[in-house]
C-alpha cells in the first residue's frame, strides 16, 4: 500500500510538472491549453474567491476523496471575467448567487443534476423556500437564490420558477452582513443603517467601493432616512439609482466618508486604526479586527441584513470522468468537514446537518443558536476568537438569516448604475 | 531618418576590386548586407512591438466601437461606448460632466506630481553628476536612490498609512509637541497624500535620465562658461539645463505617463474618493463593460498623446539624442 502510493505520488508530481510545462507553453492556458490527463491524479482545477478556499478544506478533500483541489483564487469581479473569457481555464466554479444573471446567460457554465446530489434535500430551507428553517420568511428584494437557483432544462439559459432537477448552483456558503462599528468610539447604542450619514460621524463613515454591493447597502441607508421606499432596493428604476446617488453624492460632498474601502484588509485598516468608526463591512473582517485586540461589532440593524450566498457550479468544458468528480467533490463539500469549518468562520453552510455533527455541541451553540460560549470559541487554526461567556452579534442563525432584508443583486438597469456610480466617485 | 548612408556605400562601391570575385562581392555587400543587418537588429524589437502593442491597440480600438450587453460583446459598430461616457456633458454646461471632472483631477494631479519630481529629480541628478567628483561615489549614490525599489510599488505606498493616519506617526508627534491640538484629517485620504506617494513612488524615474543627460555634458562647457565670466545661475540657464532637456523630457514621459493611467495609487491614497482617468476603466472593466472600457482607454491614451506630443514640441527628443 505504502509502495504503490510512494510510486503514485512520484508519478504525480512529474505529471504535474509536465502538465506545467505544457501549459506554460501553450501560454498558461490563455488559449484554453488542452489539459494533461493522467489516470491516477484525480485534479479539479476551482475558481473562486477566497472565501471558501482553505488549504485545510482542499487537504481534507484530498484525504477523504483522493481528489486534489487546485485553487485559482480571484474577485468577486475578476471571477466573473474569468467565467467569460477563459471558460476553460477550470472545472469547478465557486461563485455568488447574484452573478448568475451574466453567467446563465453566457452559456458558459454547466448547470448541476440535483439527483446525484445526496444531501440535496437537506439543504437549508433558505436558498429552496426562502424561508428559514423556524419558518421566518426571508426578504426576497435583490437577487435572492431562490429566484435564479433551478434552469428550466439541462442546457436551458432560463430561470425556473418551479423546482426542477437542474440546479444553477449548490448552495454552500453564505451569510447575513451589516454595518459595523467601534463600540468603544461611538459609545451609545446604534440601531438604524441611517446612523452611517449620521452627522455625527462626518469624516469616520466609509462604505465600500464595489458598485454592485455599495449600492445595495447605500439603499439600505436611503431608505432607513426615510427618503424614499424601494419597490426592490435589488432592481432599481433609473430614477431610484439618481435618488440614491444624489443623497450619497451630497454625503460624500460634506465629507462624511473617510475612504471607500475594495477589499477586505482595507476595510480591516481603516476601522482597526480608528480613520472609522462606522461602515460597511464582512462577518470575518469584523472577526479579525477583534482579534486585534479592538473592539468591533458586526451590529444588527432594525432595517434588517444585506445578505449574500454562493455555491458550486462547473465549467461547460466539463465531461466524463471529470464531470463525475466534480459530483463526488461536491457532495463531499456538503458531507461536514466543509460545513463545520465555514460555521466555524461565522459563515454559514448550506447543509446544517451535517456541519452540525462536524461540531462540537459548544461552537454550535454559539455560531448557531445565538448562546453565550460555554468554553473560549477559536477560528479553525486555533486561533482564539471569543472568550467563554461571550455572545455573536446578531445572535442566532433563526435571528440573522430571518432579519435578512435583501440580497446582492445584479440590476437591470447594471449599465446605468455603473455610471452613476462612476459619477459618485467623481464627485 | 538617414536609410542606408549613400555617402558610404558609394564610396565602397568604388573600391578597385582585385578578382571578378572580389568584384561581385563588393557590388552585393553595400546593396545588400547594410540594410539586411539593420532590419535583423531591429527586428526582434518591431516583432514584439508589434505583436505586444500595436496588435492589442488595434483591437482596443476596434473594440471600443462594439456594442455590449451584460454577458457579452456584440460585434455591431456602435459609438455607446463614448456616448455614454460623454453622457450630459453637453447639457450640464457650464458645469463639467463625470468624464470632464475626472480629467480635470486626473490632469491637476499629474502636472502637480510631474512639477514636484523635476524639481526634486533635477536637483538630485544635478548634485550627483556635478557635486560629486569620483564615479565610485556617482555610482554608489545612484544605487543607493534605487534602494526603494527593492519592496513592492504597493508596500512603498502602503507604508505611507500609519504614518499619515488620523492617529498615526505624524498627527501623534504633532499633537504632542503641541503644534496642534486635533489630528489633522488632510494628512491621509486626500490629495495631499495621493501626490505624496506619486512623488515618492516616482521621482526616481525623473533623477535617472536627467543624470544620464548631464554626465555627459561636457565639464569643458561648464569651464568656458565660468571663464566667460557667467554666474552659477547663468550656467544653469544657459548651460546646463539647455543640454540637459533630453533628460528632462524623457523623465517627464515616464511621470506623466504613468500617473495619467494609475488608479491603484489614487484609490488607496485617496480612500477611493478621488476619481483618476483608470478607475473609470477598471470600473468599467469590473462590470464586464469591455467596449465602455475600451472607449475610455482610447480617450485616456489620446489625451497622454497630446499631452507628450506638445511636450516633443518644446525639444526635439530625435535630435538632441
Amino acid at each position: 500500500m505504502t509502495e504503490t502510493t510512494r510510486k503514485a505520488l512520484s508519478r504525480r508530481t512529474l505529471l504535474k510538472g509536465t502538465a506545467g510545462l505544457a501549459s506554460l507553453a501553450a501560454g498558461s492556458g490563455i488559449i484554453g491549453a488542452p489539459y494533461v490527463k493522467s489516470a491516477d491524479a484525480k485534479v479539479l482545477r476551482y475558481l473562486g474567491t477566497a472565501v471558501n478556499e482553505g488549504d485545510d478544506i482542499s487537504k481534507q478533500c484530498l484525504k477523504d476523496t483522493g481528489i486534489k483541489i487546485e485553487y485559482i483564487t480571484a474577485t468577486t469581479d475578476d471571477v466573473t471575467k474569468r467565467v467569460m473569457t477563459q471558460p476553460n481555464s477550470f472545472d469547478v466554479l465557486d461563485t455568488e448567487y447574484f452573478s448568475l444573471k451574466k453567467l446563465v446567460p453566457s452559456g458558459n457554465i454547466l448547470a448541476l443534476d440535483a439527483k446525484k446530489i445526496k444531501e440535496f434535500d437537506n439543504i437549508t430551507p433558505v436558498f429552496t423556500k426562502g424561508m428559514t428553517p423556524g419558518g421566518k420568511k426571508i426578504g426576497d428584494q435583490g437577487t435572492a437564490p431562490w429566484k435564479v437557483l433551478y434552469l428550466e432544462g439541462k442546457d436551458s439559459k432560463t430561470f425556473s420558477k418551479t423546482a426542477t432537477e437542474f440546479v444553477t448552483l449548490i448552495p454552500t456558503v453564505y451569510n447575513a452582513d451589516t454595518l459595523g462599528i467601534r463600540p468603544d468610539l461611538i459609545k451609545r447604542p446604534i440601531e438604524s443603517w441611517s446612523e452611517l450619514l449620521n452627522s455625527e460621524f462626518k469624516g469616520k463613515a466609509s462604505i465600500l467601493n464595489i458598485p454592485s454591493i455599495g449600492i445595495m447597502d447605500a439603499a439600505m441607508v436611503v431608505e432607513a432616512t426615510g427618503q424614499h421606499k424601494y419597490a426592490d432596493k435589488g432592481n432599481m428604476t433609473k430614477e431610484e439609482i439618481d435618488l440614491t446617488m444624489k443623497i450619497m453624492t451630497e454625503a460624500k460632498k460634506s465629507g462624511q466618508f473617510r475612504a471607500f474601502w475594495k477589499d477586505f484588509n482595507e476595510s480591516v485598516n481603516l476601522m482597526a486604526s480608528g480613520e472609522t468608526v462606522i461602515q460597511s463591512m464582512w462577518s470575518p473582517a469584523v472577526t479579525k479586527v477583534r482579534s486585534m485586540g479592538i473592539a468591533c461589532t458586526f451590529q444588527p440593524l432594525k432595517e434588517g441584513y444585506r445578505s449574500w450566498a454562493s455555491g458550486f457550479c462547473v465549467s461547460k468544458g466539463v465531461s466524463g470522468e471529470k464531470l463525475d468528480w466534480a459530483y463526488e467533490f461536491v457532495n463531499w463539500f456538503l458531507s461536514g468537514f466543509a460545513g463545520g469549518y465555514l460555521n466555524r468562520q461565522g459563515y454559514y453552510s448550506a447543509v446544517l446537518s451535517t456541519a452540525k455533527a462536524n461540531m462540537e455541541p459548544y461552537e454550535w451553540a454559539y455560531w448557531m443558536e445565538g448562546k453565550p460560549a460555554e468554553k473560549d470559541i477559536k477560528a479553525p487554526d486555533g486561533s482564539l476568537l471569543e472568550k467563554a461567556g461571550a455572545v455573536r452579534d446578531g445572535g442566532s442563525y433563526e435571528d440573522r438569516m430571518g432579519g435578512v432584508a435583501c440580497w446582492n443583486a445584479v440590476m437591470d438597469e447594471n449599465d446605468y448604475m455603473v455610471r452613476k456610480w462612476n459619477e459618485f466617485i467623481a464627485a | 531618418m538617414p536609410g542606408p548612408v549613400p555617402g558610404i556605400d558609394s564610396a565602397r562601391g568604388f573600391q578597385h576590386p582585385a578578382t571578378p570575385a572580389d568584384r561581385a562581392r563588393a557590388l552585393l555587400r553595400p546593396r545588400f548586407w547594410p540594410s539586411f543587418i539593420s532590419w535583423l537588429q531591429a527586428g526582434p524589437m518591431m516583432l514584439v512591438f508589434l505583436a505586444f502593442f500595436l496588435v492589442p491597440l488595434v483591437f482596443v480600438v476596434i473594440v471600443s466601437f462594439w456594442d455590449y450587453n451584460e454577458y457579452q460583446l456584440l460585434p455591431a459598430f456602435s459609438g455607446r461606448g463614448y456616448t455614454d461616457t460623454f453622457e450630459g456633458c453637453v447639457a450640464k454646461l457650464p458645469e463639467l460632466c463625470t468624464i470632464g471632472r475626472t480629467y480635470v483631477k486626473t490632469v491637476e494631479l499629474c502636472f502637480l506630481v510631474w512639477a514636484i519630481t523635476l524639481f526634486i529629480g533635477f536637483w538630485v541628478a544635478y548634485f550627483l553628476a556635478f557635486h560629486i567628483k569620483s564615479k565610485t561615489w556617482q555610482m554608489g549614490l545612484s544605487l543607493l536612490c534605487t534602494i526603494p525599489f527593492w519592496t513592492s510599488n504597493v508596500i512603498r505606498m502602503i507604508a505611507w498609512i500609519p504614518l499619515l493616519g488620523r492617529n498615526g506617526l505624524v498627527n501623534s508627534a504633532l499633537v504632542d509637541v503641541g503644534l496642534i491640538k486635533q489630528p489633522v484629517e488632510w494628512l491621509l485620504y486626500s490629495e495631499f497624500s495621493v501626490v505624496l506617494a506619486l512623488v515618492h513612488l516616482f521621482t526616481f524615474f525623473m533623477v535617472v535620465p536627467i543624470f544620464n543627460s548631464m554626465i555627459r555634458i561636457d565639464k569643458a562647457l561648464i569651464e568656458a562658461a565660468y571663464d566667460a565670466g557667467a554666474s552659477a545661475f547663468q550656467t544653469l540657464v544657459n548651460v546646463v539645463i539647455p543640454l540637459a532637456k533630453p533628460g528632462i523630457v524623457i523623465g517627464s514621459i515616464f511621470v506623466i505617463t504613468i500617473v495619467m493611467g494609475d488608479f491603484v495609487t489614487i484609490g488607496v491614497m485617496g480612500g477611493q474618493q478621488i476619481a483618476a482617468a483608470g478607475k473609470i476603466i477598471e470600473t468599467r472593466l469590473n462590470a464586464l463593460q469591455f467596449p465602455a472600457a475600451a472607449a475610455n482607454a482610447v480617450i485616456l491614451l489620446a489625451i497622454t498623446f497630446l499631452i507628450i506630443s506638445m511636450m516633443s514640441r518644446i525639444v526635439d527628443i530625435r535630435k538632441e539624442l
